[in-house]
């Protein structure tokens, strides 16, 4: 398949009062044409400014993206002017964000808010708007949507809302939709459907997905490729069977026991990993996880682990990945 | 909706009854009733039985609760009497001069609101670079510098500039003209005065707008919509303006309010007979009948505006309307 996006050493700062705090350290994954791709780490971890960087929705001051390229079909996201990446959000690449009760303007009518983005980017009248965005709401599953266009966020629930914003970033068949932790504001039933929403309506119209994510059991279900990501670095690249079943970071196999399992029996307790993430702002030259590593030696302490590969397709960014790989399989 | 204004109509009826309360008594403590002050006041002797005739005439001598529901049946029939120190009726005292202090508390609130809207959001959207500082300075200018003074520069400002341009000086006409009977003569009179109130009163509302309009910049739905790809300009004006104008309409329903009795200065350096002058000179003569009439009067515009600001507020926001 082709490439779609490549990301290459993205590189975003934020200049705060603490000091610099590196939210995104160079790195680097490509999503395929109707891909799913995962990000996946803890809440800090910088995969949410990964997103946002990606269609240059950073607030600057205090962000910055300072390094790196961003190609997407053949151009350099972060090269292109104002005007030109305009015309990207929206259209060729949309987001869906976390939190549903507050990404929807609570004055304007869901019609307004989904009919906008479908005027400007395909120069189509409000009338033709309306009619497709009656459409799209239908394949998102709400019911009466002509009557919904005219009402406000207000009336939905959390999970209604948020099929409105799947609407909204499917409106004008995009290729690549960015979806910002999806779920986590939604009830666990709901999630599910949200998920299952989302997954169905990209294979069937061919749209790339970089769902960005905590939840483990997301990516098992849902990617085809999962980045996990560690103070700002990816530290582990592969498929979501290789990550799963072969995990070779210690971050990411302490995420993996942090989960419940419900496809095994429960034999042990949860272990969650120890310690806590890194302050951003103090960095050093060593692996950033050594504080809460179990394989800790000493080259940890001034070297920063290159990203070397233990199979096709899966990277991973550490010392002793073989004697981890040994000790777990 | 109609629920919602039904409601906001019956709640105007303790507030009004409770500052009709407030009033009645509050001036009743103010030592010397109006009878002392026109006998005595200027340090004569009076004739104590004087002094009595006239209360008795004014019905000062009967008990207090009497006069109170005098007062109120007198405020539900829009029957306020005569003043008790020009003996004239309250209504004929009030007629011009309230007219001309709504027309420029009318005009003022416009000037204010096309200086604070703009201002407030420019500065918001282009916060901490040169343009805000200077539109900060612009307004908090106004709060610092009396209205007065303006006044003084406006008029001063008028002649100088009149007289250099068209060789002789002119002056704003001095004498108040409806503005059904001659509207440039009414204008060329009043657009000044409530040009220095309503740059006065722009300030907090500017300052109002500039920190709501941050504060609606970095919501959630701010970002959708930028990932949208939406103009700029189509983000402030649709997506961020309507959510940021709650709390500049109470500030600019309360300045409107205000005004209404408020502009005693002012109307002095323009020379306007205003409801502020006659406040004054019915609270200095005890003139108990006409101060009570003007409080009433001004609560009733408070309470009035406020019911429309609440009738805003279910405009802007349909969490309310459909509440």
């Amino acid at each position: 398949m082709a490439k779609l996006l490549e990301i290459q050493d993205l590189q975003t700062l934020f200049y705060t009062s603490a000091g610099t705090v590196k939210a995104v350290d160079e790195i680097s994954y490509d999503v395929e044409e109707g891909e799913t791709v995962a990000i996946v780490g803890e809440s800090g971890c910088g995969k949410s400014v990964s997103a946002l960087s990606i269609l240059r929705l950073i607030a600057n001051p205090p962000g910055e993206i300072t390094g790196g390229k961003i190609n997407f079909m053949g151009q350099d996201l972060l090269q292109l002017s104002d005007r030109e990446i305009r015309e990207i959000r929206g259209r060729d690449i949309s987001m869906i964000f976390q939190e549903p009760m507050t990404s929807l303007n609570p004055v304007l009518t869901i019609g307004v808010q989904l009919t906008e983005a479908m005027e400007f980017h395909l120069g189509i009248d409000t009338e033709e708007a309306e009619n497709r965005a009656v459409k799209w709401l239908e394949m998102v599953g709400i019911s009466e949507p002509r009557r919904r266009l005219k009402q406000y966020p207000h009336h939905f629930s959390g999970g209604m809302r948020q099929r409105v914003m799947i609407a909204m970033a499917l409106c004008c068949e995009p290729k690549l939709i960015i979806a910002d932790e999806p779920t986590t504001a939604l009830d666990v039933t709901i999630q599910a459907q949200i998920l299952e929403l989302m997954k169905d309506l990209s294979s069937r119209l061919g749209v790339a997905l970089i769902v960005i994510t905590h939840n483990l059991g997301v990516v098992a279900r849902y990617a085809d490729r999962v980045n996990v990501m560690y103070a700002g670095k990816i530290i582990e690249s592969g498929t979501a069977h290789d990550i799963y079943h072969k995990p070779s970071h210690p971050y990411t196999l302490g995420l993996l026991h942090s989960v419940p399992r419900l496809d095994q029996p429960r034999k042990e307790r949860l272990k969650p990993i120890d310690g806590q993430p890194p302050d951003l702002t103090k960095l050093d030259n060593g692996c950033s996880f050594r504080p809460r590593c179990s394989f800790l030696i000493d080259k940890c302490e001034n070297h920063y682990p290159a990203l070397e590969q233990v199979a096709s397709g899966h990277i991973t960014a550490c010392w002793e990945r073989e004697k981890l790989i040994q000790e777990h399989r | 909706m109609y629920n919602y204004i039904l409601k906001r109509i019956l709640l105007m009826i303790p507030t009004l009854f409770g500052a009709a309360f407030l009033v009645f008594f509050l001036l009743r403590l103010i030592p010397g009733d109006v009878c002392e002050l026109r006998l005595a006041g200027t340090g004569l002797y009076a004739d104590p039985a004087e002094i009595e005739l006239c209360q008795e005439k004014l019905g000062l001598n009967q008990p207090m609760i009497v006069q109170f529901f005098d007062f109120l049946i007198g405020i539900v029939t829009f029957d306020l009497g005569e003043s008790m120190w020009t003996g004239k009726p309250i209504f004929y005292e009030m007629g011009l001069r309230f007219e001309l202090s709504l027309q420029i508390a009318i005009m003022a609130t416009i000037t204010s609101i096309f200086i604070a809207i703009p201002l407030g959001t420019i500065s918001a959207i282009k916060q901490d670079t040169w343009i805000d500082y200077v539109v900060r300075t612009f307004s908090i200018a106004g709060i610092a510098i009396p209205s007065f003074w303006y006044g003084i520069l406006i008029v001063l400002g008028i002649l100088i500039f009149t007289q250099s341009w068209f060789g002789e000086p002119w002056m704003p006409p001095l004498d108040y003209v409806p503005i059904w009977v001659d509207p440039w003569r009414n204008l060329s009179q009043l657009i000044w005065p409530a040009l220095a109130t309503g740059y006065r009163y722009s300030a907090v509302a500017t300052r109002m707008t500039r920190s709501a309009m941050l504060e609606v910049l970095r919501e959630d739905y701010i970002r959708t919509a930028r990932a949208k790809g939406l103009l700029e300009k189509v983000i402030i004006n649709r997506h961020a303006l309507k959510n940021s104008l709650l709390p500049v309409v109470t500030v600019i329903g309360i300045e409107f309010a205000f005004l209404m009795g408020g502009l005693v200065v002012t109307e002095q350096v323009f020379n306007l007979n205003g409801l502020g002058k006659l406040f004054v000179d019915s609270v200095m003569s005890s003139d108990y009948a006409m101060t009570q009439a003007l409080v009433m009067v001004v609560v009733m515009v408070f309470v009035f505006t406020n019911f429309l600001v609440d009738i805003m507020y279910a405009w802007l926001d349909p969490r309310i309307r459909y509440a």
